[in-house]
């Protein structure tokens, strides 16, 4: 069904828009004069100001693995962040570690572990899911490199920013 | 079973709804039937029933009696059940006339949470590296049925972990929950009585007997079985989690048996291979062989290019350019100076297509080789070509597949044939020489990988592995069944129908196939037994097509003939598998060395 | 025609071509200041001191730009029209009067005595520009934008040229030196009642005269292609309109047109009705050098206040629809415009100076 909606009657004075047109000079005019004399608050000037000191906790930068007080490696290559990851960034390889290794226990770790921060969303899925509190999302977010190997995170690049994280719980103990 | 007239059918109560099964049927399939699923762990149907895990509990009841002999019955007029005071399994119990069964009591629900806890207790909290998590009934009935949350504080039993209990199997023992599948599997299945549970109570474990070791033919089914993440694939072992693996339904080639399958794969490239449920065909198993036969489409030095013999060299060409020079070269010669050699591995779309070819070329020499080895009487065939009676239907010939090789062989010989084409096999399996394979002046070779015949061949085709292509198959009781492609082709490969399809437009026997099923149609048209049918139609369990004993006997100087080829054949293996043991990696398996293909 | 004039004109036209140019790259800077500042936002200041330098980093990137020339466009014409959008803009400028003298030397490149018209004739030109440039780009999207310029064009010289009419019945003169002369003798006509308060008839005077700037200014608008007159080029519905296929110096010089046109216009407005270069108080520069470059300032200082005003009306109003383009420019502004001059020569009739 077609409904016309009628066009609303004007009278001269609205037909002349004048006044109209005045009135909205008159507020783009005060908007610039604020502005002019520093009355308007504007938003934060990044390179010179960084906000860094400020961040809150529940702040999501780049996600990265972490180590616990034990040095070990928290990644057991699960791989379900690579599973969740809504735009793929990650890929995991996994490997067996040795029987000789302080960590034998755990099995399995992770030989490779790339996340693309190219296709990286931040959207802190893999620290949600991952069962081994093992990749958090750190405060880095100004990641940058001059090609697209170079915005691929390797784990190394992971274990740098991720560094050690403590209070987590260390399940990989006798009782198990 | 159900619709069978002789056996008695009865009446058996389940969650109130009165439902009839034939006798001898068990409570715990009787409940599945009807759509009531009864957890499980120790029970396996094509196994026998122990009842150890007592997960499957239920409550059962029978009615009660009057004086009179006659079942009492309540104000709603239905019979009084008198229930049985303690909970039962239902995997051990046949149904009886009148049996009452609750699946979904308060008592059940609470003796399945027990049980559960019960079985959580020593089991690792070690999800995240386990390689059943995903498929795990474990996981999947603490959710379903269990508690959320331990009230264990104790330390749990430290058991034996990664012990390799044979040369493919791994075994966690903390993980096991001692439900006995894989010893009743190794005895009922396998014949092979080589496991078993020593030690008592918390402390049992699961172990092979002294001074054995798990490594028959079948023991990567005990994977497949085990319930929990306690008996791993050494070949699959940490290497991709079960929830990225597309899962593809396909047939096992390796034999004649065609056992059907199901292959894993993430991003091109397979992961595994594992058994799918077929009572025509393998029932629930197949052999560690067969499984293990894929590593071959990884090969390093699978043929990638179309390859073209120029000035004694072989060179990289495009796909236009290799097929007009294979049509080019085969033309020159009249038809009774070639001979094609295809194989029993080709689906019957490409057996075919080659029978097309050569009628195109006037070849009358064509001939598949044949391939045997030993039968073990569970699955494993005697004959180790998937589509020997494919090519028995297709070829159309009046002997037996291979026994024209060694008269193919000797007209090489003799000179008589001056062009040879060989599709998915090794000239050498004729019993030809490396230097009379160079002399020739048409050899075109379609592989997926090399061996003496693409090193002396004039045109090579790199072509498909079986799971990379679609097409079907006809196994060694007359068994139509389908292969579904799981992975791309690596390279330049392609579909070996589609070379075949160009090769037979490029040498004059113009027709307009465009897709496999447009094939499969034309071979319903002009071959009997596949009248009727077509590649959907197939469907995943496939259909039995034709009768053994349909088919000609072998007559004694085919025999022969083939049995001489074979001869070859065995001889030429042994001494490369030899030359395969110099050269293998140190502690790689028996069974790796065998899933190798004959090249 | 002496060595002297020769010598002192080329000097002239070197000097004022280097303004034009310069406050075209800083009009742009504003544009964008200005615009930044009505929208409550910073604007470019990473550049130099407060973004100054930016027109540099503009011109260089423009400049280093892929200059790109789509492969079915008429390639002769394609290069020609941003050519001819350019130079209407800056020639008009020559006959207008930017100062008053300067050791003696008229401050303005060409005193000829058909000023306005060649104002006129020579800016019309600027609408060939757009319309080749939309027709040798074959594309649709420049191929509207140059019909709606075309259309435009037409539509509001009319008006235009009826507007002024007014002040040259006033001066009887259409020499723009003239005009300034007679409003440093009578007032200027945005006000005709200044110095002379007590007479009626100028402040009778002044109601035909602010009609007629209301009708020149807004019709100079839609001459420059500017807001809310931009149909040609109008970004959200023509991509751009007729430079949409233009890239690096080509699209430069569109740019660099619609500005001159822009500052042209406001030096021609602030001629006819601001009094030129005069400021009442100033004497002019035969009273010494100081006061003739004090002229130039004022002139200059003029136009920036009516670019501002050019600016300030941009980002305020929305963009016509082309039908209220059409009806606005033949229904109302060409009747007023034309029964003003009636009123102005009743007026004249009847004044007593």
């Amino acid at each position: 069904m077609t409904i016309t909606v009628p066009r609303p009657k004007l009278n001269w004075r609205e037909r002349l828009y004048l006044p109209a047109i005045a009135s909205g000079l008159a507020i783009t005019l005060k908007h610039f004069k604020n502005m002019l004399f520093g009355r308007t608050k504007v938003t934060m000037q990044y390179p010179e100001q960084k906000w860094d000191s400020h961040l809150p906790d529940y702040y999501r930068g780049a996600p990265a693995l972490v180590r616990d007080s034990g040095g070990r490696v928290r990644c057991v290559a699960c791989q379900l962040c690579e599973f969740i990851c809504p735009p793929r960034a990650i890929k995991i390889i996994p490997g067996e570690i040795p029987p000789s290794d302080r960590f034998a226990k755990v099995e399995k770790f992770p030989q490779e572990f790339d996340i693309d921060m190219i296709r990286c969303i931040y959207c802190g899925m893999c620290e949600e899911v991952c069962p081994e509190q093992a990749i958090f999302l750190r405060k880095d977010y100004a990641i940058t490199g001059f090609t697209r190997a170079d915005m691929v995170h390797h784990k190394e690049k992971l274990l740098e920013i991720g560094g050690v994280m403590h209070g987590v719980v260390l399940k990989w103990n006798e009782k198990k | 079973m159900p619709n069978e007239p002789a056996v008695p059918l009865l009446n058996v109560q389940i969650d109130g709804v009165w439902h009839q099964f034939p006798k001898g049927t068990r409570v715990i399939e009787a409940c599945e039937q009807v759509g009531i699923f009864v957890p499980r762990y120790c029970y396996h149907k094509k196994l026998s029933s122990p009842g150890n895990c007592r997960m499957c509990l239920i409550e059962m009841g029978f009615p009660r009696l009057g004086p009179d002999r006659k079942p009492e019955l309540g104000a709603d007029g239905k019979p009084i059940i008198n229930w049985m005071p303690r909970p039962q399994i239902c995997c051990a119990q046949d149904v009886a006339e009148g049996m009452a069964v609750r699946t979904d009591s308060p008592l059940v629900k609470e003796c399945q949470r027990g049980v559960l806890e019960f079985l959580l207790i020593n089991h690792p909290l070690d999800c995240p590296i386990c390689d059943q998590a995903g498929e795990c009934p474990l996981q999947e009935f603490s959710v379903d049925y269990g508690n959320s949350q331990s009230r264990f504080l104790e330390n749990k039993v430290k058991k034996p972990k990664a012990v390799q209990l044979g040369p493919r199997v791994t075994l966690d023992d903390e993980r096991c929950i001692l439900c006995s599948r894989c010893i009743r599997f190794c005895q009922e299945i396998a014949h092979d009585d080589v496991l078993g549970f020593v030690d008592r109570g918390s402390h049992t474990v699961l172990t092979a007997h002294p001074g054995r070791s798990l490594d028959n033919n079948y023991s990567l089914n005990t994977v497949d079985i085990c319930p929990v993440g306690a008996l791993t694939s050494t070949d699959f072992r940490f290497k991709m989690r079960v929830w990225f693996l597309k899962e593809t339904k396909s047939i096992c080639t390796s034999c004649a048996t065609g056992c059907n399958t199901v292959i894993g794969t993430r991003e091109d490239v397979i992961y595994r291979q594992t058994p799918r449920e077929n009572d025509h065909v393998n029932s629930s198993w197949m052999c560690d062989f067969g499984r293990l036969n894929y590593k071959y489409l990884e090969a390093p030095d699978r043929l990638l290019e179309p390859q073209i013999r120029s000035e004694g060299r072989l060179v990289p060409a495009d796909w236009p350019t290799a097929i007009g020079q294979a049509a080019l070269q085969l033309k020159q010669f009249a038809g009774s100076e070639i001979a094609i050699v295809a194989s029993g591995r080709m689906t019957n779309e490409e057996l075919w297509l080659t029978t097309q070819l050569a009628n195109s070329l006037g070849v009358k020499r064509i001939d598949i080789v044949p391939r045997r080895g030993k039968a073990d009487h569970i699955l494993l065939s005697k004959d180790r070509n998937p589509n020997t009676n494919g090519a028995r239907l297709i070829l159309g010939s009046s002997s037996a597949p291979g026994a024209k090789l060694l008269s193919i062989a000797s007209a090489v010989r003799s000179g008589a044939i001056k062009a040879l084409v060989i599709l998915k096999e090794n000239a050498m399996h004729l019993g030809l020489s490396v230097e009379e394979l160079g002399q020739m002046p048409a050899l075109i070779v379609m592989n997926t990988l090399p061996n003496e015949a693409t090193q002396n061949a004039t045109v090579v085709l790199p072509a498909c592995g079986f799971a990379e292509k679609r097409g079907s198959m006809v196994n060694g009781k007359g068994r139509l069944q389908r292969l579904n492609r799981a992975v791309r082709p690596p390279g330049n490969a392609r579909d070996d129908w589609e070379i075949l399809r160009d090769l037979l437009q490029a040498t004059g026997g113009g027709n307009s196939l465009h897709s496999i099923e447009e094939v499969f149609r034309r071979i319903s048209e002009t071959v009997p037994q596949f009248g009727g049918l077509s590649l959907s139609k197939i469907g995943d369990a496939g259909v039995h097509i034709l009768q053994i004993e349909e088919l000609p006997p072998t007559q004694p100087q085919d025999q022969k003939a083939i049995e001489e080829a074979i001869e070859i054949q065995t001889r030429r293996r042994a001494v490369h598998e030899q030359v395969h043991e110099a050269r293998a990696r140190v502690g790689a398996s028996s069974i790796e060395r065998e899933a190798a293909p004959p090249r | 025609m002496n060595f002297f004039f020769i010598i002192t004109s080329l000097i002239k036209i070197a000097i004022v071509l280097g303004v034009i140019l310069f406050m075209v790259s800083y009009a742009v800077y504003a544009e964008r200041r200005v615009s930044a500042f009505i929208q409550d936002r910073v604007g470019p200041n990473r550049v130099g001191p407060a973004g100054l330098l930016q027109p540099l980093a503009d011109m260089f990137k423009l400049l280093l730009k892929e200059d790109f020339t789509p492969r079915t466009t008429n390639t002769f014409y394609y290069w020609l029209a941003p050519c001819l959008a350019v130079m209407p803009a800056i020639i008009t400028i020559a006959v207008v009067p930017f100062g008053s003298t300067l050791f003696g030397i008229p401050m303005v490149i060409a005193d000829v005595n058909v000023g306005i018209f060649f104002v006129f004739a020579i800016s019309s030109l600027g609408v060939y520009g757009i319309v080749i440039g939309g027709w040798a780009s074959n594309s649709k999207y420049p191929f509207l934008g140059g019909i709606r310029s075309s259309a435009q064009m037409l539509s509001y010289e009319l008006s235009l040229g009826l507007a002024v009419i007014p002040v040259f019945l006033l001066v009887g003169s259409l020499r723009l030196t003239s005009v300034v002369q007679y409003q440093i003798e009578h007032g200027w006509f945005i006000a005709p009642f200044i110095g002379d308060w007590m007479n009626p008839w100028k402040w009778l005077l002044t109601i035909p005269m602010i009609i007629s700037f209301l009708v020149f200014m807004i019709a100079i608008f839609a001459e420059t292609n500017r807001l809310p007159f931009d149909l040609p080029e109008a970004e959200q519905e023509l991509a751009g309109g007729y430079n949409t296929e233009y890239s690096s110096m080509k699209f430069a010089l569109y740019f660099l047109g619609e500005y001159a046109a822009m500052i042209t216009g406001a030096a021609v407005v602030v001629t006819l009705f601001f009094g030129g270069w005069h400021f009442p108080g100033i004497p002019d520069g035969s009273h010494g050098w100081i006061f003739g470059l004090i002229n130039i300032a004022v002139f200059l200082a003029k136009v920036a206040v009516v670019i501002f005003l050019f600016m300030w009306v941009r980002w305020t109003l929305p963009r016509f629809r082309w039908d209220q383009l059409m009806r606005l420019g033949w229904l109302f502004f060409f009747e007023i415009a034309l029964v003003n001059i009636f009123l102005v020569a009743g007026i004249l009739a009847y004044m007593t100076p």
